[in-house]
């Protein structure tokens, strides 16, 4: 058993001119993906990988690659001759978006509706997934200061509610066994993902999709929970999204696209909302599903949603026959994990993701301040508490409206979540040097490796790139190359290190094609 | 299964992973709350209303 799967998360930010109301944030939004793209090597959005008919390709290519031959960095493939399945494109036929680029550490910086939008590089393991998210943040920071510099001012915020009605999210993205049956993974999710707010809630000042009623919640994303199931995310949203865009082959492979989760400061609820994801998709992956999680089931889970993120302690869902807690749901999922890694035994990295999982829930169940340097949500109402016995305030006052947004303000100067870290009260499981050389460093163990790292190496030669594709405008060629990546495990650095060995990218080319 | 039973249960060998630091207990964190909640006065906007008001996004995903 592991936590180990290919993995991601996309985070929309939130952003305003302070003092212009009227700021335009599509305007905005493009200055600081063109702000932070001008001082740094990137690459064009390869828009053929998205639509169906790509993907139906991709398939093709697949099946047409499926020999031992698909990268010939690795020494073994190599020796069995034969080339990439590469193909050709017209010049001028990539047309990049005005706001769209493909970063050395292979993620994409985007406008997505009215925000910046930074999507991780796939990575395999929810540590990895902490170290690329909170890049993001940097690359925000840096973004910031890039726009600064033209004389306007733009901020930027890890949240995803305005308090008016306006939700903007954060959303994880795991690679699935196509084998699964849909709903399998819709039924043991459900109960999961209603309760798992108490682990990785940021936490929220407002109840109701405007705030219209004072009060504190734990998640920022469950009020504007509106379905149990669909393919909407911007309205009606579903606690299980049925987006089936699996950027990999998908014969073999869905990509479970996870719409409900909250933008996280906290390292310990980004780290246990991939790892704890993960393992139940693992259980559900392997069939090893005991009675006590069918019992889970959940009659009204969209009412249950709202009401474990207002009483994360008090709400009783109802499952068959019982009522439960949330704790109690999540404490089930834990001990049916805990068994099997008992009898079969786990990697390390599991090993920790178990030790952590448990100890936050026993924690919350004990005495909930004791784990506040772990518990986002925790750690949040701990000092709109203060504050508001300090001042004798209620839910109401905007002072604590305004802690709410300048926890998830990114500028280091005005972040609640700067002054805890100093105060050494934030556990972190990364450390900064990590994710400041991941602004620009890809994963090692994944296609986004040789994406980030042709960017890298041959910036002005990468016409475009994508979740699976590079394509390439090499001198001397008569057309574009595009580089199918359908496998999201290769690519890695260990397959490619010989590719980037190569001064020129047409004999790189040459060697993938098998000429 | 207990949080006890399940903290000395004896699972297959755990290495242990050298780069992710062990817990600091909550009463080694170096300030209280309310020693902190000064510093965070200090860095609260002064116009804590208009600020509020005027944090407007369009919907996303």
């Amino acid at each position: 058993m592991t936590v180990r799967r290919i993995m991601g998360i996309e985070t929309e930010y939130g952003l305003i001119e302070p003092g212009n109301a009227w700021a335009n944030p599509i305007e905005m939004s493009t200055q600081i993906v063109q702000g932070y793209a001008a001082g740094v090597p990137h690459a064009d959005w390869d828009y053929a990988g998205e639509d169906p008919l790509s993907d139906a390709r991709g398939y093709r290519i697949t099946r047409a690659a499926a020999d031992p031959s698909q990268l010939t960095g690795d020494p073994d493939l190599t020796a069995h001759g034969g080339g990439f399945h590469l193909s050709e494109l017209r010049r001028g036929s990539i047309r990049g978006g005005p706001a769209n680029a493909v970063l050395t550490n292979g993620a994409r910086l985007y406008v997505d509706h009215a925000h910046p939008e930074y999507s991780s590089p796939e990575v395999t393991n929810p540590r990895d997934a902490v170290v690329w998210d909170r890049a993001g943040d940097e690359v925000m920071l840096e973004a910031m200061a890039a726009v600064l510099d033209t004389g306007r001012e733009v901020v930027i915020y890890k949240n995803n509610v305005d308090g008016k009605g306006a939700s903007y999210g954060t959303h994880e993205n795991y690679l699935v066994e196509r084998s699964v049956p849909f709903h399998e993974l819709a039924h043991h999710l459900t109960p999961f993902f209603v309760t798992r707010p108490v682990v990785c809630g940021a936490g929220r000042v407002g109840l109701g999709q405007r705030s219209q009623e004072p009060g504190f919640q734990v998640s920022q994303r469950a009020d504007y929970v509106e379905n149990d199931i669909g393919l909407e995310t911007t309205f009606n949203r579903p606690i299980i999204n049925t987006r089936d865009e699996p950027h990999a082959d998908p014969d073999r492979w869905r990509r479970l696209h996870v719409i409900g989760g909250d933008a996280n400061r906290f390292d310990v609820p980004a780290y246990l909302k991939f790892a704890t994801t993960s393992l139940v998709l693992w259980l559900v992956e392997h069939d090893h599903l005991p009675l006590e999680l069918e019992a889970l089931s959940l009659s009204a889970p969209v009412v249950d949603s709202w009401g474990v993120s207002h009483e994360p302690f008090g709400h009783e869902l109802s499952t068959q026959g019982r009522s439960v807690r949330a704790l109690d749901v999540q404490r089930t999922y834990l001990d049916v994990v805990a068994r099997f890694v008992d009898r079969a035994g786990a990697d390390a990295e599991t090993t920790f993701a178990l030790d952590l999982w448990d100890a936050v829930l026993d924690g919350l169940a004990t005495d909930p301040e004791s784990v506040a340097h772990q518990v986002e949500w925790v750690a949040k109402k701990q000092l709109l508490d203060g504050l508001r016995r300090r001042g004798n305030l209620s839910w109401d006052n905007p002072r604590l409206a305004a802690l709410d947004l300048q926890w998830a303000d990114l500028r280091p100067e005005h972040s609640v979540v700067a002054r805890l870290d100093a105060a050494g009260r934030v556990r972190r499981l990364v450390s900064q040097a990590e994710v400041h050389a991941a602004r620009f460093a890809p994963p090692a163990d994944t296609r986004a490796y040789f994406r980030g790292t042709m960017v890298a190496r041959f910036p002005g030669a990468v016409a475009a790139a994508g979740w699976s594709s590079v394509v390439v405008d090499a001198p001397g060629r008569r057309a574009l190359v595009r580089i199918p990546l359908s496998d999201p495990h290769r690519g890695t650095r260990a397959r490619t290190t010989r590719l980037f060995e190569f001064e020129e990218i047409d004999e790189l080319l040459s060697t993938l094609g098998g000429e | 299964m207990s949080s006890q039973e399940f903290a000395s249960s004896s699972r297959r060998e755990p290495e242990p992973v050298p780069d992710l630091p062990v817990p600091a207990p909550a009463q080694e964190q170096t300030r209280n709350v309310d020693d902190l909640l000064d510093e965070i006065d200090s860095i609260l906007v002064t116009n804590a209303e208009s600020f509020v008001q005027g944090f407007v996004q369009k919907g996303g995903q």
